[in-house]
């Protein structure tokens, strides 16, 4: 009984329970980041395994790696600045006033991020078709404009076309998370600021986007994290990885590139490394400079 | 007053007629699916979905029946692979992840922090980052191309085991201490007194995560090899290929695929909203 009660209670239980988690976490998060580690130093090929330093990562500059590099960042950068004022000012517009109506707007802004990436990307495929018949086209047509090959027309149509993508594809998820955040604002502070004659817009900026800034943080860190690991909607767009000049090459797409298609393991390591650091580096910095780290202190 | 009041009736004016017009705009391309499942996939290989597309007349609604008769019906044993999955890949994660966040959330013991600033912090990482080695894990344990492959590597979820903690830890206590002085064990105290009372918590999750079970890309591509073992996303996409009139079935497949989840997001909207703030944002 006091064997099972020492079990029980206090030292080994929690352990127990939290097993699954450590079990899952050391084998499919360290071992594969220190098994990516290792690999990027090495020549891997089926059953020849060889030490050559930093080679890979010499390799690495190479003018196709440049392009990801390049496409991924204007992806993350035009994805912070769209994906976060945007659905900012519509969970503002979206936390007032009649409260049906404006879960109807919730909810239609929220479907399609339902529908999965191959369904999306589909369909975004066939309304920004090359053909002059494309609804896209006919619509620039009809406004005076030219038509464009939008998937094949260079690099300029595939990152609008990758944009106009997350936007459908993202807006919604960011205006629940903004609202949750807003909800969690109390309303004295809003009633204190109309005693005081407070304007609309100095309440959004001297209240709402102050005290939302711990929600902004996570918003834009996800945004990160996924900006720079974007490859699924250019995968779809351009069937694969081998879009026109890479208009739609991103850093995952040329891991992909490299590791599963021409079986360059090694290097493929090495760029999943340079993709940690850098996405690491990001975040961080990011947390600091914004006193992420000071406030929790303080708690 | 007046003044202000005339701004405000103005400024209500200009958002509803931004937001009604932004919900037109996204409600297109799924209207533009409704439509075109209906309709010849030679035209729309070659066209793209045309003004034609989005008139509602003239539609075929004879592309059903090659949900079923093209490759021979491939299309339902996607279908059934990814419920499949859904199915155990998320009744997986809710029991383990439960099960972590109750030990995470109930005691103090040596570690506790830092278990869960990891549990935080891998919330944000994307698998993406780690899927040659785990590629290659697969390989040397023999799971690639199963169904076991795609999904161990997702039922520990991070994300789910934060949820639950933050839902757990709003418990109160004395249900806990009541089932000691019944002589329960802590085990049992788990499955008997706090699973019970986790059912809001479990459908929050469970339709959280059998969405993106559904519409899981990535990973299934990499580990399944099999046409017969494919996801409809995975199949959907080989669809993809001006060849053998695959958009007949790709244009329907897709509408199939995803009628399922919006029908079930209009039913159950607050669990899809639950599921996603309460483990995102701390209140």
């Amino acid at each position: 009984m006091k064997l099972k009660q020492t079990i029980g209670a206090a030292k080994i239980t929690p352990y127990v329970f939290i097993f699954p988690f450590i079990a899952s976490f050391l084998i499919f998060y360290l071992y594969p980041i220190i098994s990516t580690i290792i690999m990027g130093f090495q020549q891997v090929y089926p059953g020849q395994v060889t030490f050559i330093g930093l080679e890979n990562y010499q390799k690495l500059n190479n003018p196709e790696f440049k392009v990801a590099l390049t496409n991924s960042f204007r992806y993350t950068m035009y994805t912070l600045a769209l994906l976060i004022p945007i659905p900012l000012l519509l969970s503002v517009w979206l936390n007032s006033g009649n409260k049906t109506v404006n879960t109807l707007y919730r909810s239609i802004l929220y479907v399609p991020t339902l529908i999965s990436v191959v369904v999306a990307g589909t369909i975004m495929r066939l309304l920004f078709a090359s053909s002059n018949k494309s609804i896209v086209n006919t619509i620039a047509i009809a406004l005076g404009a030219e038509p464009r090959q939008w998937l094949l027309g260079g690099p300029h149509q595939a990152m609008i076309l990758l944009l106009i993508l997350a936007l459908w594809r993202w807006v919604g998820v960011n205006i629940i998370y903004f609202l949750s955040g807003l909800q969690a604002i109390p309303d004295e502070l809003y009633e204190a600021a109309d005693i005081d004659g407070a304007s609309p817009s100095q309440k959004l900026w001297r209240i709402t986007i102050p005290l939302l800034k711990s929600t902004t943080i996570f918003v834009t860190t996800i945004s990160i994290f996924g900006g720079l690991a974007m490859f699924e909607e250019s995968y779809i767009l351009w069937s694969g990885t081998a879009s026109p000049n890479n208009v739609g090459l991103t850093i995952v797409g040329y891991l992909y590139k490299k590791g599963f298609q021409e079986g360059e393991m090694g290097m493929a390591s090495s760029i999943g490394i340079v993709l940690l650091v850098i996405v690491f580096t990001i975040s961080i910095s990011y947390l600091k400079i914004f006193g992420f780290f000071k406030t929790e202190d303080k708690r | 007053m007046m003044n202000n009041n005339l701004h405000l009736s103005r400024s209500s004016i200009v958002k509803h007629v931004v937001l009604v017009i932004l919900c037109i705009v996204y409600i297109i391309p799924l209207y533009s699916l409704l439509l075109a499942a209906f309709r010849p996939g030679r035209d729309l290989l070659r066209y793209g979905i045309t003004l034609k597309t989005l008139i509602p007349t003239g539609m075929n609604f004879n592309t059903i029946k090659g949900l079923y008769t093209i490759r021979d019906g491939i299309y339902f044993t996607w279908f059934e692979n990814s419920l499949l999955l859904l199915v155990l890949q998320t009744s997986l994660a809710l029991f383990l992840s439960s099960f972590v966040a109750y030990g995470l959330s109930l005691y103090k013991f040596k570690g506790r922090k830092v278990v869960t600033t990891l549990v935080i912090f891998l919330m944000l990482v994307p698998i993406q980052i780690l899927i040659l080695p785990l590629y290659k894990l697969m390989i040397t344990v023999k799971l690639i191309d199963t169904f076991w492959g795609v999904i161990l590597p997702l039922v520990v979820s991070p994300f789910a085991i934060f949820f639950f903690k933050q839902f757990i830890d709003g418990i109160p206590r004395d249900l806990v201490d009541a089932g000691r002085v019944d002589g329960l064990n802590e085990y049992a105290i788990f499955f008997k007194i706090v699973v019970p009372i986790m059912p809001p918590a479990f459908s929050a999750m469970a339709i959280f995560m059998s969405m993106q079970s559904w519409n899981n890309f990535l990973w299934p591509l990499i580990v399944l090899r099999d046409g017969q073992k494919f996801t409809l996303p995975i199949g959907l996409n080989t669809l993809l290929t001006p060849y053998n009139s695959a958009y007949d079935l790709l244009l329907i497949g897709a509408l199939a695929s995803t009628l399922p989840i919006i029908i079930i997001f209009i039913f159950f909207q607050r669990y899809f909203i639950a599921g996603l703030t309460s483990g995102g944002v701390k209140g």
